[in-house]
């Protein structure tokens, strides 16, 4: 219902450091400027990365709040797969998971000394 | 004075966000042809580079949305991203208004394009900027096309507005370079990062590579969106290019998926 004021949080959340501090310093008083329901609002606080996609949330938008939070490329990655399971399929927008879950990149990737 | 460099090139924050993850030879091999392009448009003269990119939600959103926008600022800030994640540290870059205005005004005799005086760059200007002029040192004009949020810019619009700009370019006395930059296939920030459609991308770039704009045209968003993912819609700033261009072929020197980096990565230039 209201997946445009959820994208419009983390649009002005992503391009704003005021807003950032205001999310870090007092969340529950910027999330009550826009018109959320409290499935979003919850998602937004925690932040359920995979529900967020699922919700319609799209990619470009939720891929820079994965990366404010510091949550690493492949755990975003993994974090959408994960919602997709719990929640199932993306309910709105472009930013659907078409892949069955595949990891597209490993094969071709450079090992890492991590792995 | 004619535009004097027009070329395409790959954005995705993977490019230098992941850059360690990728296989070095082919990652090197690209990098080195981003820096051809950054030595061509030195040689070029240029005095200032038009930018003609698809953001993704750094300055424009669905409370109003152009399907066209160009920069008017003195100068830019970028990236919006987190500088650490796309290993791009924040940079001011120069604008040049008085060209904007002239260029701007040029092209709305046929285009209603908005224009706007702050412009945040994502990754979608900042990738190309840090390979093509890594000092910031030249004057930048933004340019967007809408290809993130429905209703899109429909194709035979970037074509036309490609045109605008290039009848725009040639009518100022300033040496002028234009980069369209976007994805090919790819299906960014969603799970499936890293699926490229190859064969689907080569047979677009051989559209592109001829500049043959009914071919190029006659692609349909919804089979897009099926075969070359929603980053497929990017197409639209290649298509702006070659329309700049007008009617030039292009020399496609470097294409090669890397996955890691979510997109078939390309560098064309065309031959004015």
């Amino acid at each position: 219902m209201s997946l445009y004021y959820l994208q419009k949080v983390l649009y002005e959340l992503n391009r704003d450091p005021a807003v950032q501090q205001q999310y870090l310093e007092d969340v529950d008083s910027l999330l009550e400027k826009y018109s959320l329901s409290e499935e979003e609002r919850l998602a937004l606080i925690k932040p359920d990365i995979g529900l967020l996609y699922v919700l319609g949330v799209n990619g470009q938008i939720l891929m820079h709040f994965a990366a404010f939070h510091k949550i690493e490329w492949d755990d975003y990655l993994q974090s959408m797969r994960d919602g997709v399971t719990a929640h199932g399929p993306v309910r709105a927008g472009v930013y659907a998971m078409t892949g069955g879950g595949d990891n597209f990149t490993k094969a071709s990737e450079v090992k890492q000394e991590s792995d | 004075m004619p535009l004097v460099y027009a070329g395409v090139c790959s954005h995705a924050p993977g490019i230098t966000a992941r850059a360690e993850r990728a296989d070095p030879v082919v990652r090197d091999e690209f990098y080195a042809n981003l820096q051809i392009m950054s030595e061509d448009i030195k040689n070029s003269g240029a005095e200032a580079l038009i930018v003609v990119g698809a953001e993704h939600f750094a300055n424009f959103f669905m409370n109003n949305m152009p399907a066209f926008c160009i920069g008017m600022g003195e100068e830019y800030q970028g990236p919006i991203e987190d500088p650490e994640w796309l290993k791009i540290q924040p940079h001011k870059v120069p604008g040049t208004p008085d060209l904007s205005m002239r260029i701007i005004s040029e092209v709305m005799q046929t285009v209603d394009t908005a224009f706007a005086e702050e412009w945040k760059f994502d990754h979608g200007i900042m990738v190309p900027l840090h390979f093509l002029t890594p000092e910031y040192d030249l004057p930048i004009i933004p340019v967007n096309i809408n290809c993130q949020g429905p209703p899109l810019t429909p194709l035979h619009r970037a074509w036309e507005f490609g045109e605008a700009l290039r009848r725009a370019c040639d009518a100022v006395p300033e040496k002028v370079a234009l980069v369209g930059t976007g994805g090919i296939s790819h299906w960014p920030a969603t799970p499936d990062s890293g699926k490229i459609n190859e064969a689907w991308d080569r047979e677009f770039l051989e559209k592109f590579k001829r500049n043959d704009k009914d071919a190029m045209l006659a692609y349909d968003d919804v089979e897009t969106y099926n075969d070359a993912g929603q980053g497929g819609f990017e197409i639209r700033t290649f298509i702006a290019a070659a329309a700049a261009a007008k009617g030039a072929t292009a020399d496609v020197h470097f294409f090669a998926p890397i996955p890691i980096f979510a997109v078939g990565c390309t560098c064309a230039r065309f031959n004015l």
